[in-house]
């Protein structure tokens, strides 16, 4: 079987083997959850509740603010006990809802549409958006919008991402072995909403059984494929997935897939998708990988949202060494966070503890101009020479050596042997070049 | 209040590499060269190469306590230099040839830029180009061999046992030596050049060169223990192989077309080989023209630079005054880098074709 692939990345170890092999285990019911307002791509949800108030589960607590944004609900049932500003996995510090729980787990009442594929698409679009779901796999756009591209601009594919690259993360592996046929409900679903003719599975070559398991599955389904992908970082960034699965490239300053005919979801959305429609059910639950050396009991755990790491992290029966960092999300990509103080959200994929050691600590120094960055940017960036004019200030050319196409992937920072944080210095230059543009 | 842990920008996980280790791979890298030519000139070469790192080091600790900034002798990249001078320099040399040597490439070569990462040439060519044009005769002139054993018949011997009106100079020559010195002299019939030609081309040449038994500095006498180092690195991702691989095809080619003694095309398909495995291609190519600093950092850069060493290389040899031009090349195209790099930043990965 050949495996398709993008050109630059990099190969680092993927770690899997720590929960790989760990059934999703579900986790008791949490006392107290705290359910930010930003949990996605877009406006902050508007609360639509006050402190005081008693909640069923799946009971919307904040609408959306816009059409680009997402509603939240209640992940247990409880009384709200205050809406103020917690702790955020993204490391900053944000709106949220906090309920603590009576332990009854009420839920509001949900369907079930045998024939839900036979909804019209208006109404499976208002039930995703409804159910409040956003990307799944980090980014966190809301899906409805995802799902409603121009009509000059027609859509023939449906990626689903089950690539996973991250390094430590399997909760995407796992529910691929376990619910393959949620996600491929939940395919057909987009495709029938998108009028798409074709749905693609992607999934990297160190998940054997994935793929294997997904083409048994797809067998008779002349319009859905299953595609393996070569283990490298970071081919499940959305740009290079979708070269990898159909050759296309989706046009640089902003473009997006629809651009090319295509639309990507994560495997993790596309379950959600198919409880909404189906069910009604809003997104109240995840899978999350818990693991890293120190971990105790690595595991995968589908917890509510709002869940605090904390209450993850003791289930994993803690750690065998004192931590030295705390990772929401993957190695590559994730934030490093304060505090265990803080609640999981609808985009955390992954916790990861890293002991003292672990996670580069030194200093930078000076740039050898070896090009080892350049050779790994799947963008086709100089990010040595972003970073050197970040640096100096120049942001014409920062902002002309294409800073604003970096999708901050990280490759070049984990090659670079001089340990300049390329990433850091290009996120300085990102976030000035967008102040200079609202101007 | 629990507790507080340190943040970082992402990524958190790295891989293993640093300047340090780059560089002291690279010195492992140069070893096999450095046995072989120990082997065929004796422990005198053990002990220039000695001098030469010795050297390196030490004017790069002085200049570097005297500029106040930290000492980084430990990050192996004077050494690099130091043994890439000594590599130049002919196992009959004095000692204190290589400690110039490498004192003037930290100094001048690097230290006055500002230190690694912001010299214009590779400080070692510089040294190299410091000497040849202060010492020409100890460093073009006296090359021995002292193997003990006879391993390989040299053909470049020989040539000794040609008739007496092949001057006298082209018998102790270097391989590219005695090319130049075909080309300069009029004394030798056009048959009597053919069979030397077709002697410098013959099989047993080209393995004497590959081997290393044959005259030359200390550092490129052996295309295999070269070959041997470049592979580890480019094994390591320590070199790319654009920059080695375009310099190398670029002689190949124009000698091929340009090398024959009877115009072009008149050369037999062994002489590019003759010209990749003599002189210091090899060293050339693989680790002094993909010395990171000097070199480009886009990808089609490094093709253009490659390309560009291997004009100006045969250039020299073909034409030049010199016989040998591999570090003049590298010097020259090591000025073009900034301009190189300026008209080759590769398009965004999407961009529209204009």
């Amino acid at each position: 079987m050949g495996f398709k692939t993008f050109p630059g990345g990099v190969h680092p170890h993927d770690s899997k083997e720590y929960s790989k092999n760990k059934p999703v285990e579900i986790l008791p019911l949490p006392i107290k959850v705290v359910i930010p307002l930003s949990q996605h791509i877009g406006a902050l949800s508007k609360p639509i509740v006050k402190v005081g108030d008693e909640v069923l589960n799946g009971q919307k607590i904040a609408e959306s603010s816009g059409f680009v944004s997402i509603p939240m609900h209640a992940s247990i049932s409880g009384k709200v006990t205050g809406i103020d500003k917690f702790n955020h996995p993204t490391g900053i510090i944000s709106m949220a809802i906090e309920i603590t729980g009576d332990e009854q787990d009420d839920r509001i009442e949900l369907t079930d549409e045998i024939n839900y594929l036979e909804l019209p698409v208006d109404e499976m679009k208002n039930r995703i958006s409804e159910a409040g779901i956003c990307g799944m796999g980090g980014a966190g756009f809301p899906t409805h919008v995802k799902l409603s591209p121009a009509a000059e601009k027609p859509i023939d594919t449906i990626i689903l991402n089950g690539v996973e690259c991250e390094p430590y993360l399997t909760a995407d592996y796992r529910i691929m072995m376990e619910q393959p046929d949620d996600i491929i409900n939940g395919l057909k679903i987009f495709m029938k909403i998108i009028n798409a003719k074709k749905g693609i599975i992607g999934i990297e070559a160190n998940k054997p059984d994935a793929i294997k398991l997904m083409k048994n599955k797809l067998k008779k389904e002349s319009d859905l494929e299953v595609i393996g992908l070569k283990l490298k970082y970071p081919q499940g960034a959305e740009k290079q997935l979708i070269y990898a699965a159909t050759n296309r490239k989706v046009p640089n300053k902003g473009g997006l897939p629809m651009d090319v005919g295509v639309i990507v979801q994560n495997v993790g959305t596309a379950i959600a998708v198919y409880e909404a429609v189906r069910y009604k059910k809003p997104l109240i639950e995840r899978v999350i990988t818990v693991s890293g050396k120190i971990v105790r009991n690595p595991k995968n755990i589908k917890a509510r949202i709002g869940t605090f790491f904390s209450d993850l992290l003791e289930f994993c029966d803690g750690t065998t060494e004192d931590i030295g960092k705390i990772i929401s999300g993957g190695p590559m990509m994730g934030f490093a966070i304060p505090s265990l103080e803080t609640p999981m959200t609808k985009g955390c994929s992954g916790l990861l503890l890293f002991n003292k050691k672990e996670g580069h600590k030194e200093d930078e120094s000076v740039c050898l101009r070896c090009g080892r960055c350049v050779d790994v940017c799947p963008m086709d960036l100089v990010p040595s020479l972003i970073a050197h004019n970040v640096k100096h200030e120049d942001w014409i050319l920062v902002e002309k050596f294409g800073v604003m196409d970096c999708m901050k992937c990280g490759s070049c920072s984990y090659v670079c042997p001089s340990h300049i944080k390329l990433i850091q210095w290009i996120n300085i230059g990102k976030l000035k070049i967008n102040e200079l543009q609202k101007k | 209040m629990s507790d507080v842990y340190a943040v970082s920008a992402a990524p958190h996980i790295k891989q293993n590499i640093s300047v340090s280790s780059v560089m002291w791979q690279v010195v492992l890298a140069l070893t096999p060269a450095l046995l072989v030519g120990i082997f065929f000139f004796g422990i005198q070469s053990f002990l220039l190469t000695l001098y030469g790192v010795v050297a390196a080091i030490v004017t790069e600790a002085l200049i570097q306590r005297l500029r106040k900034v930290p000492v980084t002798i430990s990050d192996g990249s004077a050494v690099v230099t130091g043994i890439l001078v000594a590599f130049n320099i002919n196992s009959a040399a004095p000692w204190w040839l290589p400690v110039i040597g490498s004192v003037f490439a930290i100094a001048i070569g690097k230290q006055i830029f500002g230190g690694l990462g912001f010299n214009i040439f590779n400080p070692a060519l510089l040294g190299r180009a410091f000497l040849v044009a202060s010492w020409p005769t100890l460093m073009t002139a006296g090359w021995k061999s002292t193997t003990p054993v006879a391993l390989f018949k040299s053909s470049i011997n020989g040539l000794v046992n040609l008739p007496s009106n092949v001057p006298a100079v082209v018998t102790s020559a270097t391989p590219l030596g005695v090319v130049k010195a075909l080309r300069d002299t009029t004394q030798i019939s056009s048959d009597m050049a053919e069979t030397v030609m077709n002697n410098l081309t013959s099989m047993d040449t080209l393995q004497n060169l590959f081997w290393g038994n044959i005259g030359g500095v200390i550092g490129e006498v052996s295309a295999a223990a070269l070959l041997l180092g470049a592979a580890y690195l480019a094994w390591k991702h320590i070199i790319e192989w654009r920059i080695p691989i375009s310099y190398i095809a670029t002689v190949f080619i124009l000698t091929y077309i340009f090398g024959g003694i009877n115009g072009l095309f008149s050369a037999s398909i062994m002489l590019p080989f003759f010209h990749i495995f003599s002189g210091g291609l090899i060293l050339g190519a693989f680790f002094m023209a993909t010395d990171m600093v000097t070199s480009p950092v886009t990808k089609k850069g490094r093709i253009i630079f490659g390309m560009g060493c291997g004009i100006l290389t045969v250039v020299i040899r073909l034409a030049g005054g010199y016989p040998e031009g591999v570090s003049y090349s590298i010097l020259l195209m090591n000025i073009t880098v900034p301009l190189i790099d300026r008209y080759t930043i590769p398009r965004i990965f999407g961009e529209v074709r204009k």
